[in-house]
């Protein structure tokens, strides 16, 4: 037990090495493309809507595809209005506030850490960077559920309640609903993977090193 | 016996096969090779055809649109007559355009052009009931403008054609009357106090809007077709005339006596000029200029007896006139007309208008055939005529002035229109024939019967009918546009919505009332409007302003007051004026009349007005 708290606290104290710090440096800028490229995309096709209607999720803004002849968002929620579905609105998700200053916030600390260098900071970073991504996404799952749970009881057409699909195909009334991650969050997947890369590199220097002595 | 026998079997035989032979050779109607004609016209479900032909609608008062060459129909434009399918005629805006006059005869459409070729800005039409001049936006494929009824223009006929610029719009006078409107003088004294008048219709480049632009005396012949010259061309307008005798009565009689009539030709430029230089006379109070007072703006060349339609072919070098009542369509030659003028080679003049020798400026007498009214043209140099009488088309070559081909359509064709066939660049491919008989060709409907439409394939050496198709009364002349040069919006941004009364928002609508006058702010949205319920007195002036704030295509919405005698249709983005007086007390229901959801049936509200007392209806 001594020997496991011994060693933990040898591996917390590692430092970071160049090439470790190098893959930080490259997993903080990989969060940049997130303010630009949409986290989430669904798509609804039906038979009137054999192009389908498109829904962008970004961290920041909710946006529907848009053409000279339709803006998809206000069509999605003309639908949804008849089955008592409250209207997709930004206000309406606090995420929009949070999440970009949240990524705001990791990309700092990943500078810290690749000032710093110290491998505690990387276990941090990781830790909290994957609370972070689970709880967004729990937090959409949730957002999801709600809007297809409170559903207006004076509504046209009455439908079971429902939880739009997060990842993959659903059929829903007349609509084929595909539900997929989009650019954004791969860059924001790439970074625990590159954190976890990140420690290992530097473990495995600091192992050379010791064997070498 | 057996000879006798042999005899009566070969006599049989040969009765038979001449029986046979009459058969195949009676009825020229136009035929065609089945699955040819069905590749070259068949356009998938799901796929689009390759041009728009845009047809008037004569007395009808509308233009039709369909797709070529599937001759599907996908849309009436209403112009000059109210149409209750888009709501047209019914509010206040459309009402006004109107200016009080329910129909119109559309005749001859004309697409704007750029450098003499159709640039898919708007569509100009010409009524020739009521002497006025409608622009389509082929943006929203409406009607915007309608100008007239134009001051001196009586018959507006020899209407609409655009310059290769679309600077002039012409226009002019079929039936001359004593001048100005309003004046009386005794039809015996028609040949000196009668007049006509040719006239340009200025187009602002910019906003399409139309103005008068300068308008010509003329002697009171009947002013009938014309077109706008191109190239060498470009700055004359050219009109045919028939009853150059100035006859009156039955002119099927009196106006035909002479062999030739006229084909006019007046300088734009000069007039433009006459105009700036005061060279004018006012006349129903617009400048009018007077060709016995200035020289130089107007020439007359004679043409081939009641000469119907005129036009200038492609390269803007050939004047060519269909003279109606023989069988040849007269070639005149632009720079022979130039050099004539010139050398002041007159052989008369009609009211201070010389008359230019008809031997120095013509070319050719082309015989084409009997009955000849209108000429197209492709672009391998041949040029194809109508044959009202002979129920064909002649193919001919510009230049040689040999006739190719013919083709019999079905039946008594009138006009005829190829793929962007005036203009300085035709496509060639397709011809469409427009008949005026049609008699056979179709399911019977009884005693009033659609016009025909044939659409000929031009591409190749022969002419080739591919399909009959059959439009309500009466396409005169038709263009067809490459699909490609129109790009419509199906949808007005709300962004462009400049109405005054428009709201975007449920919570804006309300009712104001000052006094007798009740204005309603409505919003029409999938599957509601708001308010749901509008209270009146009896004899209150109700306006309604009806925004449709849908953003997505074919969303459209119409509000239907029942015995009110309404319908509005408004489209996605747009808002509609609604005026009316609440004269008849009770509740009104009003509806959505243009199928809207799955909930449309429940788009309604109720219009109350009271002063009518309560409801007898007993317990």
């Amino acid at each position: 037990m001594k020997k496991l708290i011994q060693k933990a606290t040898t591996f917390f104290e590692t430092p970071v090495d160049i090439r470790s710090r190098l893959v930080v440096l490259v997993a903080a800028i990989l969060l940049v493309p997130t303010y630009f490229f949409p986290l989430w995309n669904m798509e609804l096709y039906s038979n009137q809507f054999p192009e389908g209607l498109v829904l962008n999720i970004y961290s920041y803004k909710l946006e529907g595809g848009k053409s000279p002849y339709r803006d998809d968002l206000k069509e999605i929620n003309s639908l949804n209005h008849y089955i008592g579905m409250r209207p997709l609105q930004e206000d309406d998700f606090t995420e929009f506030k949070w999440i970009p200053f949240v990524i705001g916030g990791v990309i700092l600390l990943a500078l810290r850490a690749v000032v710093l260098g110290k491998m505690s900071e990387l276990v941090d970073l990781f830790v909290l960077f994957t609370y972070f991504g689970l709880f967004s996404l729990w937090a959409f799952y949730h957002k999801m559920y709600l809007y297809g749970h409170e559903l207006d009881p004076t509504s046209a057409i009455k439908v079971d309640p429902f939880t739009p699909p997060i990842f993959g195909h659903m059929t829903m009334a007349n609509f084929e609903v595909y539900s997929y991650p989009q650019l954004g969050s791969y860059f924001m997947g790439a970074m625990p993977i590159l954190l976890l890369l990140a420690m290992w590199l530097s473990r495995r220097t600091a192992q050379k090193e010791t064997a070498a002595r | 016996m057996k000879t006798k026998l042999f005899a009566i079997i070969a006599l049989v035989i040969t009765l038979v096969l001449l029986a046979g032979c009459g058969g195949e050779q009676r009825g020229r109607t136009a035929r065609s090779d089945v699955q040819e004609a069905a590749l070259k016209s068949y356009v998938a479900p799901g796929d689009l055809d390759e041009y728009y032909i845009f047809k008037s609608g004569g007395h009808s008062g509308q233009v039709y649109v369909y797709g070529i060459p599937s001759m599907r129909h996908i849309s009436t434009i209403p112009v000059f007559s109210p149409y209750a399918a888009t709501g047209y005629g019914f509010d206040k805006e459309s009402k006004e355009m109107l200016g009080g006059f329910t129909w119109g005869d559309a005749h001859h459409p004309s697409l704007s052009e750029t450098d003499g070729d159709y640039d898919g800005r708007w569509l100009f039409i010409s009524d020739n009931a009521n002497n006025r001049m409608a622009r389509v936006d082929l943006r929203d494929f409406k009607t915007k403008q309608i100008f007239g009824p134009i001051p001196n223009v009586s018959g507006n006929h020899c209407s609409s054609f655009s310059t290769e610029n679309t600077e002039y719009i012409l226009a002019g006078s079929r039936f001359s009357i004593p001048l100005p409107k309003g004046s009386y003088e005794k039809i015996e004294d028609y040949a000196t106090k009668y007049k006509g008048v040719v006239a340009g219709i200025e187009v602002n480049p910019k906003s399409g809007n139309m103005t008068l632009g300068w308008q010509v005396l003329m002697p009171p012949f009947n002013y009938d077709l014309g077109d706008a010259g191109k190239g060498p061309s470009k700055e004359w307008g050219f009109w045919t005339c028939y009853n150059s005798e100035r006859a009156i009565g039955k002119l099927e009689v009196t106006s035909t006596q002479k062999d030739r009539d006229y084909v006019v030709a007046v300088n734009w430029k000069s007039a433009e000029k006459a105009i700036k230089d005061g060279k004018f006379r006012m006349i129903g109070g617009v400048k009018v200029i007077d060709p016995k007072q200035t020289e130089g703006v107007v020439y007359l060349m004679p043409a081939a007896k009641s000469p119907h339609g005129v036009d200038i072919s492609p390269d803007g070098k050939y004047i060519i006139a269909s003279g109606k009542l023989q069988s040849i369509t007269t070639v005149f030659n632009f720079e022979k007309m130039l050099t004539a003028i010139q050398k002041k080679d007159f052989t008369g003049n009609e009211d201070g208008i010389p008359v230019l020798n008809y031997d120095a400026v013509k070319d050719a007498e082309v015989n084409v055939g009997l009955g000849p009214l209108h000429t197209q043209f492709d672009d391998k140099g041949f040029a194809y005529t109508s044959l009202f009488v002979e129920s064909a088309v002649a193919k001919w070559k510009l230049g040689t002035w040999e006739v190719v081909d013919k083709i019999p359509v079905s039946y008594n064709i009138g006009h005829l229109t190829a793929a962007e066939g005036d203009t300085k660049n035709p496509d060639g491919k397709y011809l469409v024939a427009l008949n005026k008989l049609s008699h056979g060709r179709h399911l019977s409907v009884g005693p009033s019967q659609p016009e025909s439409s044939q659409l000929i394939d031009i591409s190749g050496e022969k002419m080739g009918l591919l399909m009959d198709a059959f439009t309500e009364p009466e396409p005169h002349y038709a263009q067809i546009v490459k699909a490609d040069k129109i790009k419509p919006i199906e949808v007005y941004p709300k962004e462009e919505n400049k109405h005054p009364k428009a709201i975007w928002d449920i919570k804006d609508s309300k009712v104001v009332r000052n006094g007798r006058n009740v204005e309603v702010y409505m919003i029409a949205v999938r599957s509601s409007f708001t308010p749901t319920s509008v209270e009146v007195n009896k004899g209150d002036k109700v306006t309604i302003y009806m925004t449709n704030i849908e953003q997505t295509t074919d969303e459209l919405h119409g509000l239907g007051i029942n015995e009110y005698n309404i319908n509005v249709v408004v489209d996605p983005g747009e808002t509609k004026t609604i005026e009316f007086v609440a004269d008849k007390p009770g509740v009104f229901p009003f509806y959505c009349t243009n199928f809207c959801s799955a909930l449309h049936q429940e788009m309604q509200g109720y219009l109350l007005v009271k002063g009518g007392g309560s409801s007898v209806v007993l317990n």
